[in-house]
């Protein structure tokens, strides 16, 4: 076996605080409520084609893709809709939402039935399929990329013209401390990630399809090792544990070993990446009809009574979620959608959970509150660190100054946001709020220049 | 009612590692050196290290306190590091006025002056140090004999430093003993004798990652190379004079050196230069300190000049 392959610049070392990681996939009944948010992928939001009082069904779509770039919604449970309208999400925001009450029938419907039904396909249609069917099946199945990004698949299936894509590279990285989803997953359903993963290889025309996994979670490696050993399209190969090789140009290099050119769309290196919960979900899919309607979530924190992993419908509460684990613990300060590193911080804990929800992660007062930010003394920690090669020293003081064209000029865009400045910083500096705001404030002032141009020309 | 929840950009996770701490293992890697100190220096060196460091901290809460009104920074260690790198860097019968005097340069004019810690240019203890070699130059060369006089302060018994024989063309590099060099009975300031007490302090900065390897390793490399391409040997050059706690404790301080390793490697091969040139050719038997801050002062040029590879940018072709 080689040495564990990883990302040639920066990256850090995190405590992995995998709290749920013995744990297998708890089924969660189906909820008697759910709301579906119109916004919960990337790209334009759904539109409702339902109304208050109809009757639904479970995978019926409730809403259609709007444009390419969107995604349709079903519905994960069957019953009436009894509101279409403004609700407020996780963050406190408003957005368009469909709220379903459960009928009866649907709630005394036993879990691991509905998961347990019969197949749609047989091999012999999923192997007849083509390339093009299994995208449009993708695509009316309403998948997004499952690792958080929620960026439509049908999209990412079809790259634009011109590229053409060499390796399917299924990311099970899962770098993010705490997270145990897509460890989780891979265990208990590690056949149905390698037909996922074929499938979404014939739909993108490549020959070869590689499932990266992190060396921390050593038991999976060797389960998917051993499913795909007489396999000559797929193969498995595991990766250094490093922050944040599951991002996605992190994770085409530590693969491929090329570097995405800055500006360029990751599919010019000739890799597409899909998390191992989409290649699951294309499983699903293609096999049962089934939409994307429920996915593996985390609920995980210090406190949390019961850490584990909640295979649960998508659109139920985020709290009804928490309560499966035991309930939101007492000395909870901060709840966080995803990682520590990337994740958001939840305002509203009875926000529907939404496709990109990986991991409900609660922290206590003491972890949630920052340290107080001391001068930099240069130690050059956050260079080190940095992933894309930057100086966050320096491009977060010039965006806190306002110097925008220097801070471009320092490719301040080339940014992840993956936060391993801010994480290694000994003074606590908040490199990466400065960062951001840096780089909302060149996108502002772009789009205005575009605006500008606009106008102009239309004089 | 539950509270209302905390929100707050990500991450939401930070390293256990402070300021503080980075400041405390660099004083905790300087323990062997300051172990030999004392045994071969005995209370002249306790002397000077109390002083020097009494005299930083003092320096600094008065500055904090009376002058620039930012909030004081003497718990982050950094006043007493300097302290007790500038001590390390003073001959050991030094009086204590002097001393004091070089406190109050390396605080005051070498790190307030600039605003505090992470904004001075140069190395704070080696401006202190240089601060005095210029004003002071007999009592700064005048070096207590190890072992001898471990009980005498103002006035032990004298001799010359290995490099400054050599330079008087006294000895010559076959005279010189290096184990004595190795385990510091050698003359010269207090902290730099021992090389095994600063290799020792080295290795444990590099495996608690305070500093990499990029710096000492460099300046060593390009030292011992150039000793041997001018015909010297090069074991004296390394072991003798400011060489060891220069480079890996005073040329490796986190605000005057560059930030990415490519620019510190550039760094440390230029003041292992410029330190042969001083020592082959230059007035002075000893030019580490006048290398490091010479480098000091280019820090912001290599920072300018020299980034670190950025991902998936190539260079333009033309």
């Amino acid at each position: 076996m080689n040495k564990p392959r990883t990302f040639s610049t920066g990256g850090i070392h995190l405590d992995e605080n995998k709290l749920s990681g013995l744990q297998l996939v708890t089924f969660v009944d189906l909820p008697r409520e759910v709301t579906m948010l119109m916004n919960q992928h990337a790209g334009n939001p759904a539109r409702p084609v339902v109304e208050k009082g109809d009757h639904v069904k479970r995978g019926d779509v409730i809403a259609n893709a709007d444009g390419l770039v969107s995604a349709y919604i079903h519905s994960p449970i069957s019953g009436e809709v009894t509101s279409v309208g403004m609700v407020k999400d996780a963050y406190g925001k408003p957005c368009e939402g469909i709220t379903i009450k459960s009928d009866p029938i649907d709630y005394n419907i036993d879990i691991e039935e509905v998961h347990e039904r019969e197949a749609v396909r047989t091999n012999d249609d999923i192997a007849s399929l083509t390339p093009d069917e299994i995208v449009s099946i993708v695509k009316e199945a309403g998948i997004v990329g499952l690792g958080g990004a929620t960026f439509p698949t049908h999209v990412k299936l079809s790259p634009p013209p011109g590229f053409k894509p060499e390796i399917l590279i299924i990311n099970g990285a899962e770098c993010e401390p705490y997270l145990t989803n897509d460890h989780a997953l891979m265990l208990a359903h590690p056949d149905e990630i390698i037909e996922g993963t074929r499938l979404l290889r014939r739909a993108t025309h490549v020959p070869r399809a590689v499932i990266a996994i992190e060396s921390n979670k050593p038991d999976a490696i060797r389960l998917l090792w051993g499913k795909t050993a007489g396999l000559d399209d797929i193969t498995v190969m595991p990766l250094k544990t490093k922050y944040p090789q599951g991002c996605e140009k992190q994770l085409i290099e530590a693969v491929t070993g090329r570097q995405v050119p800055s500006g360029s769309l990751p599919v010019a290196t000739g890799a597409i990446v899909q998390n191992v919960a989409t290649a699951y979900a294309v499983h699903r899919a293609v096999r049962y009809d089934e939409p994307l309607m429920k996915r593996i979530i985390t609920v995980t924190g210090d406190s949390v009574r019961f850490p584990g992993n909640y295979h649960c419908s998508i659109g139920r509460s985020l709290r009804s979620i928490i309560e499966q684990a035991g309930g939101l613990p007492d000395d909870t300060a901060k709840v966080i959608l995803g990682g520590p590193m990337m994740g958001r911080t939840v305002e509203n804990l009875d926000a529907p959970s939404t496709k990109g929800v990986s991991c409900i992660l609660i922290l206590d007062d003491k972890q949630a509150r920052r340290r107080e930010a001391e001068p930099c003394i240069r130690c050059g920690a956050c260079v080190n660190a940095c992933p894309m090669g930057l100086e966050p020293f320096l491009i977060s003081t010039l965006a806190r100054k306002g110097r925008m064209e220097d801070a471009a000029h320092e490719k301040i865009m080339n940014c992840i946001e993956c936060g391993s400045c801010n994480y290694a910083c000994p003074a606590a500096r908040p490199l990466l709020d400065y960062i951001r705001l840096g780089k909302i404030g060149i996108k502002a002032v772009s789009k205005d220049k575009k605006k500008k141009l606009i106008k102009w020309k239309g004089h | 009612m539950e509270r209302p929840l905390i929100i707050s950009a990500p991450p939401h996770i930070h390293t256990q590692r402070t300021v503080r701490s980075c400041m405390w293992h660099v004083v905790a890697a300087l323990m062997p050196a300051l172990l030999c100190a004392l045994f071969y220096f005995g209370i002249g060196a306790a002397v000077v290290i109390v002083t020097s460091i009494i005299g930083c901290v003092i320096t600094e809460y008065l500055i904090t306190r009376f002058m620039s009104g930012h909030p004081t920074t003497i718990a982050n260690g950094s006043a007493v590091l300097t302290g007790l790198l500038l001590a390390f860097n003073l001959p050991s019968n030094l009086p204590v006025w002097i001393i004091l005097i070089g406190s109050v340069v390396a605080i005051g004019i070498g790190k307030m002056a600039f605003g505090g810690l992470g904004c001075n240019i140069f190395n704070p203890a080696l401006v202190g140090r240089v601060f005095l070699l210029l004003s002071f130059p007999a009592q700064m060369t005048t070096w207590p004999l190890p072992s001898v006089n471990r009980w005498m302060y103002p006035d032990a018994a004298t001799g010359a430093t290995p490099l400054g024989l050599l330079k008087q063309g006294i000895m010559t590099f076959d005279d010189i003993n290096l184990t004595d060099c190795l385990l510091g009975a050698i003359g010269g300031s207090l902290g730099e004798v021992s090389a095994i007490a600063l290799l020792l302090g080295g290795i444990y900065l590099l495996a608690t990652r305070i500093i990499s390897w990029h710096i000492p390793v460099s300046i060593l490399a390009t030292v011992a190379l150039l000793s041997v391409c001018i015909g010297v040997n090069p074991w004296v050059e390394l072991l003798s004079g400011g060489m060891l706690l220069g480079a890996i404790f005073m040329a490796t301080d986190y605000v005057t050196s560059p930030m990415c390793h490519r620019g510190m490697i550039v760094y440390g091969i230029m003041i292992g230069v410029i330190t042969i040139i001083i020592r082959q050719w230059g007035a002075y038997p000893e030019g580490m300190s006048f290398a490091i801050l010479l480098m000091n002062g280019c820090t912001p040029l290599i920072n300018r000049y020299i980034k670190p590879r950025k991902f998936g940018e190539r260079r333009a072709k033309r």
